[in-house]
């Protein structure tokens, strides 16, 4: 027995020590704390494919891979990091369009400045007289819902001449758009040109049109559908297949819209009020509704993204002097407010909000809103401190 | 509480060539002619005599001794509450051989596999010449002297499954490449000091371009080339200086150095010449009165990255390890006489991206904190039974919160 007692009480320590670590696992967080996760109620092959187009969204590309040879950031989720919002690090530049009659500087790399280079190039640089904005990368929850609203729905909203006279105009961009993407059911088309809805000048049509252009544009990744390399400006082989950029567009599509938290205190409550009363809600439109989407949990589903998806003048603070398409250079579109809460989880723990970064808190974004924004602005520096907190509060909760 | 130091083979090395040099070969016969050497005990070993210092096997008639070592395990690991369920891994089968050829002259090489046979590589296989005991020649496949875990891994010795972050993924582990240099060792009272300075082949883009989004030197171990040519047709130059005090333990200063990036070919400028630095700084030590021991590395590494290239890829790193192993008993179980039983802590730190981003002055992340409690069982020397358990903090390039893994290891590994 005096043998086999330093073994019992090895197994004994053992033991203690296994339950002593297992209490300290680490928890998932909420599901309601986190921006990535798929929609609920997709099929098996569906969340299969989720999956594929998760990997790829993550996916490093290097050098052998075809980064470059010049690009501003070598993976997507290094700049929508857990699908959230960039931070300053990895925004970008844009350049060379101050009107609607195209861009004046795509002779001289227009319109995105890939200011990055792999070892032995050397990147772009600004071309003197461009005009230009810097942009930080939007969060990718919840497109999907954005990406199935009519267009239809979108003309109803809009009110371009302002007819009930309320200061706020908004309005779609009518936009050309490349051959290779598929026309959503019902669209509408006018003058050959149709309703362009995402990036933040509303520039491109759906996720296909804006997932070539960000393999292209920030990555230097051609496809079938943008096979023209930044650099050399000549078409090139594929660097990533058709199939990818489809699992890709299919992730951005059904990526879960972030889900509202504490909706039960009573100064989210106020703030809610408070955030229609003051006209917020004219622009960040709290409820829509989607149309048929081939993807079930999409279809004709009502969802809150507080957004419009429409065209605003922002006035002159916003104003870059740079634009897109038919956008004018004040015009912005107005970005969906949900899961506004959790992006400084997702930008190092700061908040750098608008198109820029520019702000760092969600009063000082507020304060910047100028143009059709700028009553409602006042409004808002009108409130008492509680009032402010409790709307900020309620953004916060989104 | 002696009895720490001849448990953990760190101190207790072999030096089968040396030996042979000053004829103290110390030998257990097995049966049929075959013949155990045991590792050296004696206090005179440094890190860099690791490689020969193992327990081999050798037949009486035959020149040739073998040896190797087995690395399996358990896993079962849970990031942010997700768990990739358990799994079994067999990491590493090492073989050696070694060899007298003449007098003077011996050879050993080293064979690894892998994740079973994913991985093979040759990771050391070199001709030594002894001409005197400060000043050997050795040339052939050689591991790089950076640190002192890369010339002292063998799985056996360590009462943990994993290997510290710093010698694995900071620094590369079983870093190993073709080249030359010398070696020797000098012994006055207590004090021994030795050196290695090699010249060989060394990294290459891949440490600044890889799957890991971020500056990894170990990267440069999947060129394959650096067996047959020098990246940057310049050699790494790897130097090391090693004291040891037989009363206090050791520590080693080492540094490794040299251009990594293909600058030129066919005569052509593909673009200026970039350098990496590697500084490392290792200790190990037992406190005599407990009978603990501790062992630890510091490295800091300088990597000339294009500043037009993305920060993605950080110029300085940094990181560090300490392992802290505390015997609890030695005595006889079952039929094992000097059976023992290690409680061990491990800290790991590493910083792939020290610095901040130009474009916001924002502190830079990709960084990893880990401690790992361990329990160890030896019922000999060369064979460890060991428990971890991990819990790891890292931080992605932004410095988001960090993800937080939890880690379950049981698994052995033994010489055979
Ligand atoms: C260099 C940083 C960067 C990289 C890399 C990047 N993006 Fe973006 N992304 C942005 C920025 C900035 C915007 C806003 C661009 C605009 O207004 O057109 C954006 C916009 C988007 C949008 C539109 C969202 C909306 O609400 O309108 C989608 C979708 C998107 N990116 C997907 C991707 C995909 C897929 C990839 C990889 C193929 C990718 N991004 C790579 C920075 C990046
Ligand atoms: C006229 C339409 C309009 C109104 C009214 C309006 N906004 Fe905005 N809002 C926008 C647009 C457009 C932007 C994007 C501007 C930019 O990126 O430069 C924006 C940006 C924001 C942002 C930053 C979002 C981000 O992701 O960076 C917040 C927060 C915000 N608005 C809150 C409010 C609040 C609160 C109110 C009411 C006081 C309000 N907005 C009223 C159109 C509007």
């Amino acid at each position: 027995m005096k043998n086999e007692y330093p073994l019992f009480s090895g197994a004994l320590f053992l033991i203690v020590f296994v339950f002593a670590c297992q209490q300290t696992a680490p928890l998932a967080p909420e599901e309601n704390e986190l921006l990535d996760g798929p929609t609920e109620g997709l099929s098996t092959e569906q969340q299969g494919q989720f999956l594929k187009g998760d990997q790829a969204f993550a996916e490093v590309f290097t050098i052998e891979k075809g980064l470059g040879p010049i690009f501003v950031a070598n993976q997507c989720s290094s700049c929508h990091a857990g699908d959230g919002k960039g931070t300053p690090f990895v925004k970008f530049t844009r350049f060379g369009q101050p009107d609607t009659l195209g861009n004046q500087f795509l002779n001289l790399g227009g319109p995105q400045l890939q200011h990055k280079a792999i070892p032995g190039y050397q990147p772009e640089q600004l071309p003197a007289g461009a005009t230009f904005t810097e942009l930080v990368a939007p969060a990718v929850t919840g497109l999907g819902f954005l990406d199935a609203v009519s267009d239809a729905d979108l003309i109803e909203l809009s009110d371009p001449d302002d007819a009930n006279g309320d200061g706020i105009s908004g309005r779609p961009h009518w936009n050309n758009i490349p051959d290779y993407v598929t026309l959503r059911p019902n669209t509408i088309s006018k003058n050959g040109m149709y309703i362009t809805r995402f990036g933040k000048k509303g520039g491109a049509y759906d996720l296909l049109h804006q997932t070539s252009g960000a393999y292209n544009q920030d990555m230097g990744i051609t496809s079938d559908f943008e096979p023209v390399d930044p650099y050399s400006r000549l078409e090139t082989d594929p660097e990533v297949s058709i199939q990818t950029v489809q699992d890709v567009v299919f992730y951005l599509k059904t990526l879960k819209a972030p889900i509202p938290r504490n909706q039960d205190d009573p100064d989210v409550i106020s703030g809610d009020l408070i955030f229609s009363q003051i006209k917020c809600a004219s622009c960040h439109t709290p409820t829509l509704k989607t149309g048929f989407s081939p993807i079930d949990p999409l279809s004709n589903k009502e969802f809150h993204p507080f957004s419009d998806l429409l065209l605003h003048d922002m006035g002159t603070d916003l104003d870059d002097g740079y634009t897109e398409g038919f956008a004018l250079t004040a015009e912005w579109k107005t970005p969906p407010l949900w899961g506004l809460g959790l992006s400084k989880d997702a930008q190092g723990g700061s908040y750098f909000l608008l198109h820029d970064g520019r702000a760092t808190s969600i009063e000082e974004a507020i304060l910047l809103h100028g143009g059709e924004a700028e009553q409602s602005k006042t409004n808002y520096a009108e409130l008492s401190e509680t009032e402010k907190q409790q709307l900020i509060k309620f953004l916060g909760s989104l | 509480m002696k009895t720490f130091i001849s448990i953990f083979p760190k101190q207790l090395i072999l030096g089968f060539l040396l030996l042979a040099i000053t004829g103290e070969l110390h030998s257990q016969v097995i049966d049929s002619g075959i013949t155990r050497t045991p590792v050296d005990t004696s206090k005179s070993m440094l890190n860099m005599d690791a490689v020969y210092n193992r327990p081999f096997l050798s037949g009486a008639k035959m020149p040739v001794a073998v040896g190797g070592y087995l690395e399996a395990n358990s896993i079962h690991s849970t990031e942010d509450g997700v768990s990739e369920g358990l799994s079994f891994q067999a990491r590493r089968m090492t073989i050696f051989m070694s060899a007298s050829i003449a007098k003077r002259i011996k050879f050993l090489t080293e064979i690894e596999y892998e994740d079973g046979t994913k991985e093979i590589g040759i990771e050391f296989a070199a001709m030594d010449v002894a001409l005197h005991p400060v000043f050997n020649f050795r040339g052939g496949i050689i591991m790089n002297p950076i640190g002192a875990f890369n010339q002292n891994h063998d799985g056996p010795k360590w009462e943990f499954v994993e290997r510290p972050d710093v010698a694995a993924n900071l620094l590369p582990a079983t870093w190993s490449n073709a080249g030359f240099g010398l070696y020797g060792k000098t012994h006055k009272g207590d004090w021994v000091l030795g050196y290695e300075a090699y010249l060989t082949n060394g990294f290459n883009n891949n440490i600044i371009d890889n799957q890991e989004n971020k500056t990894f030197l170990p990267a440069a171990k999947e060129n394959e080339e650096r067996f047959e040519e020098s990246n940057s047709g310049k050699p790494l130059m790897t130097g090391k200086i090693a004291i040891k005090n037989r009363n206090i333990g050791e520590i080693g200063f080492s540094y490794m150095g040299g251009i990594y990036n293909k600058f030129e070919e066919d005569g052509l400028v593909l673009d200026q010449k970039r350098r990496i630095d590697v500084l490392a700084i290792d200790l190990s030590t037992t406190i005599k009165k407990t009978g603990t021991y501790l062992v630890g590395e510091v490295a800091f590494i300088w990597v000339d990255v294009p500043s037009t290239y993305t920060q993605q890829y950080g110029n300085k790193q940094r990181g560090a390890y300490i392992d802290i192993v505390q015997p609890v008993f030695k005595r006889k179980i079952l039929d094992w006489e000097n059976a023992t039983l290690n409680l061990a802590a491990r800290f790991d730190y590493v910083d792939w991206n020290v610095g901040t981003f130009n474009e916001n002055n924002a502190d830079i992340g990709d960084e990893l904190w880990a401690i790992s409690p361990a329990i160890s069982f030896r019922p000999t020397s060369q064979s460890v039974f060991r428990m971890n358990y991990r819990y790891q903090w890292q931080k992605d390039i932004l410095n988001n919160p960090a993800a937080k893994t939890a880690t379950w290891l049981f698994g052995f590994s033994t010489y055979f």
